[in-house]
């Protein structure tokens, strides 16, 4: 699919002082992806989303958004752009409505389309029950979503989210995921979470970054295709012999975990139904067949934790 | 764009019950200091009736009523201007302005205009007394004008400083104290008078008040307009600067 390339971010850098938050990040976004930004606490992405939104300069690197240099024509590449900060930028004061209407104009919607911006934003976010509240007596949750309605209310073509779904509970987290992959057809969107079966769920696309660079960048059908399982799990009443496990055709290695459990390692196709065979025909009584399945959370530990316990970990 | 920015700005100061209780006391204070002052006039009036090219009405209640309004503002303008920028840092809304296609000269100078706008409303209020005095006699139109004209340079002048200091910190007391500071400073500079001559000259020009005193006394010179025209369009840019600066060093 040749879709057009949003945003293209080239050796990205950003010091705070001497300590560097964000060291040489490139990558680029295209138009229905859906890309998830992962890494701990103080990785850079928060310092990373800042940058493209234009709300921090970057201290080197390019950032153009749909084409155009955001340090050379800031106006116009914002315009593109609806950014959701880790903490959403609502006045307290104002009710809803007042708000949306506000930032409507802020991002130059045009006066006839103003109202139904609005109203569309609001339905999308099912904030309609809530117009004329105002925001400082909203919940947490509802807070996020009137922060959500924001970054979405202009149709921009590119939507950055900072944990969106922070403070939701588990029906509106779910809502906020369906909304974040409808959008993500026709829109181009980067969402950083710590929440990884969010990222499973949701993007099409995940990069790992971790003490400022990143470490890990593929497309979910490639870390898929990486995650799928090479080895199963098998567990039996009786004890099985590992050479005729081995003779099952497919398997490669026996590797004995104790006296009643194996994991039996394959390369082709899944040989489940011939270890199942072979179990029942020597009579060991199968307790358990699976899949040893690699999770996007344990490609992320390796990643992240290998040297988290260095001493300066304190980037904020 | 500038105006969108603006007219929230002023909108917010009026969902802040502080906006309606200065409001509401400097109309009372004023309205006191008004009454006192025509008492005085009424007073004297016999005698000055006597004498040739004696001070007027407008020269003895409106001039000194409407530099009482200059110096109470420059205690009350802190307070209303230090909430511009500081707050929105605090909880983190400036993102919102930031992250919108409009220039960081958009964004100060619609915050400037919307507490400039709030303070011109707050002089119309107070003009209605001395015009009040249409009713019973003629003023010196020109005069008042005049008058009218500096007041509102002068706190647009303390609107830009006010703005700027806001922009300095987090903490909108903070704000408040040294936009008061600055401005008290502004205004007793040419009080030292043992200085040499050029010294006194430059403090003299300094003064935030000794520009106001010939607009009361309904001189228009181009020489004052100017200093409060550079005075706002000074702490302005410093502002713009300020705040890109911010987003370099985070």
């Amino acid at each position: 699919m040749d879709s057009k390339i949003l945003i293209s971010v080239e050796q990205l850098y950003r010091y705070y002082g001497h300590h560097p938050a964000v060291e040489g990040i490139s990558f680029e976004l295209a138009q229905g992806e859906v890309l998830g930004f992962l890494g701990p606490n103080g990785a850079g992405k928060s310092t990373t989303m800042q940058m493209i939104s234009g709300n921090l300069a970057p201290s080197g690197g390019r950032i153009r958004i749909n084409g155009r240099d955001l340090l050379d024509d800031p106006r116009r590449a914002k315009a593109e752009i609806g950014y959701l900060p880790e903490q959403p930028p609502v006045y307290r004061d104002l009710t809803v409505d007042e708000y949306l209407d506000y930032c409507a104009r802020l991002h130059r919607v045009s006066k006839g389309q103003r109202g139904q911006a609005v109203k569309r934003a609001k339905q999308r976010c099912g904030l309609e029950q809530v117009s004329r509240r105002l925001i400082g007596n909203l919940s947490k949750g509802f807070q996020q979503r009137v922060g959500i309605a924001q970054a979405i209310l202009h149709n921009p073509a590119i939507v950055i989210l900072d944990e969106p779904t922070v403070g939701l509970d588990p029906n509106q987290i779910r809502e906020i995921r369906a909304l974040i992959r409808e959008l993500g057809e026709s829109h181009g969107i980067i969402l950083s979470t710590h929440i990884l079966p969010e990222v499973q769920a949701t993007c099409t696309r995940v990069q790992i970054i971790h003490q400022g660079r990143l470490v890990f960048a593929e497309s979910m059908q490639h870390l898929e295709q990486r995650l799928a399982s090479h080895v199963l799990l098998l567990e039996t009443r009786e004890t099985p012999d590992p050479a005729a496990l081995h003779k099952v055709p497919g398997i490669d290695r026996v590797e004995m975990l104790g006296a009643h459990r194996a994991r039996l390692h394959f390369t082709d196709d899944n040989p489940a139904d011939a270890v199942a065979a072979c179990v029942a025909a020597h009579a060991w009584g199968l307790r358990e067949l699976a899949l040893d399945r690699q999770t996007l959370e344990q490609v992320f530990v390796d990643l992240t934790c290998s040297d988290a316990a260095r001493p300066d970990e304190d980037a904020a | 764009m500038i105006f969108t920015i603006a007219i929230r700005e002023l909108k917010n100061l009026f969902l802040s019950p502080l906006a309606w209780a200065i409001l509401a006391v400097l109309q009372l204070i004023m309205a006191y200091l008004f009454l006192s002052q025509l008492d005085t006039f009424l007073s004297l009036q016999p005698r000055l009736a006597g004498i040739e090219g004696a001070p007027g009405v407008t020269d003895i209640i409106v001039a000194p009523v409407l530099q009482t309004v200059g110096f109470l503002l420059l205690v009350v303008a802190p307070a209303l201007t230090m909430r511009v920028f500081s707050d929105e840092r605090r909880n983190r809304t400036l993102t919102l302005l930031l992250s919108a296609p409009v220039s960081m000269t958009d964004i100060v100078l619609g915050k400037f205009l919307g507490v400039a706008l709030f303070f011109i409303l707050l002089l119309l209020m107070l003009a209605a007394m001395p015009l009040s005095l249409y009713a019973g006699t003629t003023l010196d139109a020109g005069k008042l004008a005049a008058g009218l004209l500096g007041l509102a340079l002068l706190l647009s002048a303390f609107a830009a400083i006010g703005v700027f200091m806001s922009s300095l910190t987090e903490q909108p007391v903070i704000a408040a104290i040294s936009t008061f500071g600055l401005l008290l400073l502004l205004w007793i500079v040419d009080w030292s008078g043992g200085a040499r001559q050029e010294v006194t000259g430059l403090f003299h020009y300094l003064s935030l008040q000794t520009h106001l005193q010939s607009f009361l006394k309904g001189v228009f010179s181009t020489r004052d307009l100017i200093y409060y025209l550079l005075l706002i369009a000074l702490f302005l840019i410093l502002t713009i600067r300020r705040l890109d600066q911010q987003r370099l060093t985070g």
